[in-house]
């Protein structure tokens, strides 16, 4: 079974270009075939492989896959990258990851767009998680867009996370260049000793928007959730970050947006803080601002130009 | 090697105003030795510093280094040049890891001698290498990161702010011995010191006293020295802004 499947991808993998690999670098690290399970989606058609404890199921009734992880399984990856490759490719799917009890598994996903026509070329993911209690996953996405065209990249992400009973979540969402229009929607629900971290970095540059919603809703006793925002507007491009904590229950939350703002880009940054219960301890803290003067001139004194400066620093704050 | 001809700076103020911090400075500073500036807060030696690097540009005068007119020069090219200045305030930052900036200031350095650095300012390699220089630094752990940086990029002249301020008394003895053994290493390198510091100024060739945005004396450390430490310049030559001596404590 699982043989087939590794033939039917070497054939596959033949026709992938270098710009597909270079796109599937870029946003998976991937250089190859990957070990364990994956699923490769280009230009809306996938190709998979299982392996004995992660399962990857094409969904009967819409575009997407079912990732089932089986109980207590360790020190597995996924990888599930998409790239789009035609000009004005409208691309949406339905991921449902499921993640069995105690399991501790890592989920590599990312879309890479690259459009050089002038047609807008969107993938829309809407991706649901069922963290069982006792697991722990890692999930790592990674947006990225290229080519010289005219038409627009979009992207639009929705994550929809349930951390059951003493699960351990960690998302780390990037935006590294390139995504035109971004409008990315985030709701977890956290039981019982469960935990959400969200780490979100974010570039903008030129003309580009981006949009990003996450609310946590802390449900259970001693659930904890915190957003971990830095972003950096450049040129015109225009961000809104609204980060909303709803704690019903004896629990904590943290929200943390950091901003540096260059050129003529807009920044709203708007933490939002409801609690429902008297034991609910939820704190935010937000700043916005240029890079600041006396980094930039403590990098010269070093020998760096202006620009390698400037470059290093937001390397740094968005690493 | 450097000279700092007839320097005035005048800075804005909060207020917008323009403000003058320093005023007909003459200095020359020689190849190989090691200098001592010291002064009341807000004499302007931090000023003179930052004169020499660039950070602020000269109103007035001119900045020569080996013979040449630096004075339009931006930092980075001062840098480029063998100019070196450890801050009195570094700044932090978010996500740059101690070994990232000492590749910065010396491009090509080997970790060996990055962790060498670290050593020498009483640090453990393995305990910083990967730390971020950012707000989780204690102050005087960020004050020998600063040295480690400097001493790694091997300027010919290193200007030194207060180098002690905020470093344990264990540790002070031990930075006066490595500033004074790398300066003396051979290289003809040349070293300014910033510092109200008793045991660093004696250790120097020669002292410069700035008050009030002026030099007010300059020479040998034996000649300049005794006149510091006695109190002698004090009383006599040295007006904070309210026109008196400093920290004259009424008697009850
Ligand atoms: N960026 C600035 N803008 C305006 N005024 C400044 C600026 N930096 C320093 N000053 C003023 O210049 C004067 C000299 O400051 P400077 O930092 O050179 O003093 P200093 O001798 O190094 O003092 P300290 O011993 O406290 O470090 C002070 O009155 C200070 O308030
Ligand atoms: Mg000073």
């Amino acid at each position: 079974m699982i043989a087939r499947y590794v033939i039917s991808v070497g054939v596959v993998f033949m026709k992938y270009s270098p710009l597909d690999s270079k796109l599937l670098e870029t946003i998976a690290d991937l250089h190859g075939i990957p070990q364990g399970a994956f699923n490769i989606r280009k230009d809306g058609e996938g190709f998979r492989q299982s392996s004995a404890n992660i399962e990857i199921i094409p969904k009967k009734d819409k575009p997407g896959i079912d990732i089932v992880v089986k109980p207590g399984t360790k020190d597995e990856s996924v990888h599930i990258p998409v790239i789009l490759t035609k000009s004005g490719l409208k691309d949406l799917v339905y991921n449902t990851f499921i993640i069995g009890e105690d399991a501790d598994v890592t989920i590599i996903a990312g879309c890479g767009i690259h459009n050089s026509g002038e047609d807008v070329s969107e993938h829309d993911g809407i991706h649901e998680f069922f963290v069982k209690s006792g697991a722990r996953l890692k999930y790592i996405e990674r947006h990225y867009g290229q080519g010289d065209g005219t038409g627009r990249r979009v992207l639009n992400p929705t994550t929809i996370v349930t951390v059951e009973n003493g699960a351990y979540v960690e998302m780390e969402m990037v935006q590294i260049k390139g995504v035109d229009n971004t409008v990315r929607n985030t709701d977890a629900f956290i039981h019982d000793r469960g935990a959400l971290k969200i780490i979100e970095r974010l570039l903008t540059h030129g003309e580009q928007e981006a949009v990003s919603n996450v609310t946590l809703n802390l449900l259970g006793l001693d659930a904890s959730g915190q957003v971990l925002s830095r972003t950096v507007a450049q040129d015109n491009s225009n961000q809104l970050f609204k980060a909303a904590l709803v704690g019903k229950n004896r629990c904590s939350g943290h929200v943390e947006c950091d901003s540096i703002i260059m050129g003529a880009a807009q920044i709203r940054a708007i933490p939002g803080l409801t609690a429902e219960s008297a034991e609910a301890v939820l704190t935010h803290e937000a700043a916005i601002g240029r890079i600041a003067g006396d980094q930039l001139i403590k990098l010269m004194t070093l020998g760096l130009d202006e620009q390698e400066a400037i470059d290093t620093i937001l390397a740094a704050f968005l690493r | 090697m450097l000279e700092l001809r007839n320097i005035g700076l005048s800075l804005n103020g909060e207020s917008g105003e323009a403000k003058e911090i320093l005023r007909n400075i003459n200095l020359t500073l020689e190849e190989g030795k090691l200098y001592g500036i010291t002064g009341p807060n807000g004499g302007g030696k931090t000023s003179i510093a930052k004169v020499i690097m660039g950070i602020f540009s000269a109103t007035q005068g001119q900045v020569l280094f080996n013979g040449e007119d630096i004075t339009n020069l931006s930092i980075t090219e001062r840098a480029r040049k063998g100019l070196a200045y450890a801050f009195q305030n570094p700044p932090r930052f978010k996500g740059i890891q101690v070994e990232e900036v000492m590749r910065i200031a010396k491009p090509g350095i080997d970790e060996m001698s990055i962790r060498g650095y670290l050593r020498d300012v009483g640090l453990c390699p393995e305990d910083y290498l990967a730390r971020d220089l950012g707000a989780n630094l204690s102050g005087g752990e960020t004050k020998r990161l600063e040295v480690a940086q400097v001493l790694a990029k091997e300027s010919q002249l290193t200007i030194f702010d207060e180098p002690e301020a905020g470093v344990d008394l264990w540790t002070i003895q031990k930075l006066i011995n490595l500033i004074v053994t790398r300066h003396r290493g051979g290289a003809n390198r040349t070293a300014v010191i910033i510092s109200h510091n008793e045991q660093f100024l004696p250790v120097c060739d020669e002292l410069v006293l700035v008050a009030d945005g002026e030099i007010q004396e300059q020479g040998p450390t034996n000649a300049i020295w005794p006149l510091i430490r006695d109190d002698i310049i004090c009383d006599c030559q040295i007006r904070n802004q309210c026109g008196g001596g400093f920290y004259e404590v009424q008697p009850s």
